[in-house]
């Protein structure tokens, strides 16, 4: 699904450059939940944006999907993601004034697919994170496990091939953590591919493989036997 | 543009964002509102001047004898020069290329009585092409006419108040009044632009003015309008040879600068024009002025509006949305909210004006309007430059990259 060799990334600040991935090779395949680790500083974010055309990579080759990834206008990058990606976010990055059943209905509003069909299939996937009574509620309404519920009802929506999730439980009690890991376990469960940046150890452990970043090269990459969330929630 | 779901969408973004749909349709409405009332008022001062200083014909010059100052010819100095009669049929015979009329104008106080009411009034003697001269308007009845000069008839064309005052609101046409002393019977009543003074007056044969003056044939002032299609710098000219031909006439000496005045009112007109045009312009800028800072106000409002939704853009272009998407949001978005307050302004402001009407006249501002045309074009223009000032911070927006986007706070 995923195929990435010798990708190198810096950022220049100032006069000094940091080079923040020095190398790096990785492939997932269909249906694996790569946890990618690594201490604050690693390149693990830097790694997950790149993945997720939000920023581009200076050197190296990315391939999604059989689909070369390399010197995208804005325009494509853009509807690349809408097709293959969903983005799950630390701080959720819901919109403030619309309501939660607008909030997953907009990639399917950058998919122009019609208002109805929108609102029936965001319901839908409202209804499989457990939300459907807060359809319309706003963001500021809900709690902070619901919202991220939310947004993976919004990630979700567009079917996409990858689902992408940075630091997902970052902002999340430790019950509420449990509650969202059990979601994305069980939407594997269902054959998607989800890659969860994290620095939390029993985060990672619900995973199924786990990946090592240490200062911008990969030091570990193991499979692990997943622990499920369901026995905690 | 027209497809229902961006719109759905826009409604959406009004309707949650009231506060900053207020705003930046306020600063719309406001400065298209001030524009058009600065701009009606700038008219209605225009219209004030135009009423006061362009009432009267503008073709004319006025001549009036004086005496000379330099002895010329074996004249003293210090001799009174006169017009006489002869003097109109010459000015006729010399000038027919430039000249349009010629009246005389003698003008003396009366007391003129009817019945039990009595006043004293201006009394104008003429002939008949002084009707163009002063625009006046007959009301009833007729002017005077070459008949009446031929005949030295006591007949009288009095002004609308004149028959008020003493008629009592009969019709004074057919009676005769005791103007002076003698009975002159009424043929005529008019009124005129030029205000209440213009309407007190009475105008009666120039000849017959001079008989009562013990036959004489002087002539106090003579009127004459110049050929419109003559122009101005032919007006100058014809002011040049006509002093040149007096003079000679007149045995005046050609550097006497005392002996007859020519008043050219074309001269006067360019100069009022040139006043009216001023205001025009004086009117313009203060429009453009507002216009300008109303244009810079959106700019500000959708700069912060822009910069307020970084973040919003940037989960957008995480969910897919192209570039241009984003653009045309903001851009149908803006243009909509101007469109919508620009003419609610537009329509505002014409209402106040029309509120208004004659009501400021006392303060030279005299039926206020505003074109419909430069209204329409101040909103286009609004709405243009609203619309410029949201889509260079939106298009910078969209070229953000969504990773910096999603990390504004």
């Amino acid at each position: 699904m995923i195929e990435i060799t010798n990708l190198h990334k810096s950022y220049t600040m100032g006069s000094n450059k940091l080079h923040v991935l020095k190398g790096i090779n990785f492939s997932v395949k269909a249906g694996e939940l790569v946890a990618i680790m690594g201490s604050s500083g690693s390149g693990k974010s830097t790694l997950l944006n790149i993945l997720g055309m939000l920023d581009s990579a200076d050197s190296g080759d990315y391939t999604l999907d059989g689909v070369p990834i390399k010197n995208l206008t804005e325009t494509k990058a853009a509807q690349y993601r809408n097709k293959f990606l969903g983005f799950i976010f630390q701080s959720f990055n819901l919109i403030n004034y619309k309501t939660a059943l607008e909030n997953v209905s907009l990639p399917l509003y950058y998919q122009r697919i019609g208002r109805k069909e929108r609102q029936e299939k965001a319901l839908s996937y409202l209804t499989r994170v457990g939300l459907k009574e807060w359809a319309t509620h706003l963001p500021s309404e809900l709690s902070g496990g619901q919202k991220q519920r939310v947004a993976i009802a919004r990630a979700m929506a567009a079917e996409p091939k990858v689902l992408l999730a940075d630091e997902p439980t970052g902002a999340l009690d430790s019950r509420t953590s449990h509650e969202v890991m059990d979601l994305i376990q069980k939407i594997n469960d269902e054959g998607n591919t989800i890659l969860v940046v994290t620095h939390e150890e029993d985060i990672a452990k619900m995973c199924k493989r786990i990946v090592h970043l240490k200062d911008g090269v990969i030091v570990e990459d193991k499979v692990i036997n997943q622990v499920r969330a369901s026995q905690y929630v | 543009m027209f497809s229902k779901d961006r719109w759905q969408e826009i409604f959406d973004t009004i309707k949650k964002n009231k506060l900053r749909t207020f705003l930046s349709g306020f600063t719309v409405t406001l400065g298209i509102f001030i524009y058009v009332v600065l701009f009606g008022f700038g008219n209605g001062l225009k219209n004030s001047f135009d009423k006061f200083f362009l009432d009267d014909a503008t073709n004319t010059f006025f001549l009036f004898p004086g005496s000379t100052t330099v002895p010329y010819k074996g004249f003293k100095a210090n001799r009174q020069i006169e017009f006489k009669n002869e003097d109109l049929e010459d000015i006729k015979k010399t000038f027919p290329f430039f000249l349009e009329y010629i009246t005389p104008r003698i003008t003396r106080g009366a007391l003129v009585k009817y019945n039990n009411e009595s006043n004293n009034y201006t009394t104008r003697a003429v002939g008949p092409a002084h009707q163009f001269n002063e625009k006046t308007i007959i009301m009833q009845g007729r002017y005077i006419n070459d008949n009446d000069i031929k005949d030295r008839a006591k007949h009288a064309v009095i002004g609308r108040l004149v028959e008020r005052d003493l008629f009592k609101g009969k019709s004074a046409i057919g009676k005769y009044v005791d103007l002076g002393g003698s009975a002159f019977k009424v043929i005529g009543v008019f009124q005129d632009d030029g205000g209440d003074n213009e309407e007190r007056l009475i105008y009666i044969p120039y000849t017959t003015r001079q008989l009562i003056e013990k036959n004489t044939d002087k002539i106090d002032q003579i009127i004459l309008a110049f050929k419109p299609e003559i122009g101005y710098t032919g007006a100058m000219a014809f002011e040049k040879q006509l002093m040149k031909y007096l003079k000679e006439k007149k045995n005046i000496s050609p550097d006497d600068q005392n002996a007859i005045f020519i008043r050219n009112v074309a001269d006067n007109l360019k100069q009022n024009q040139d006043f009216a045009s001023l205001l025009q312009t004086i009117v313009f800028w203060v429009g453009f002025g507002t216009l300008f800072a109303g244009i810079i106000g959106i700019s500000n409002i959708m700069v912060f509006t822009v910069k307020e939704r970084t973040k919003e853009l940037g989960i957008r272009k995480a969910l897919g949305a192209t570039p241009k998407a984003i653009t045309n949001m903001i851009l149908h978005e803006s243009i909509f909210i101007t469109t919508v307050a620009g003419l609610f302004g537009l329509i505002l402001g014409i209402l106040i004006l029309r509120s208004f009407g004659d009501s400021l006249e006392d303060y030279f501002i005299l039926n206020p309007y505003i074109g419909t045309g430069v209204a329409i074009r101040a909103t286009i223009m609004l709405i243009v430059f609203g619309a410029l000032a949201g889509y260079f911070p939106a298009r910078r927006a969209a070229r953000v990259k969504p990773i910096v986007a999603l990390r504004d706070e």
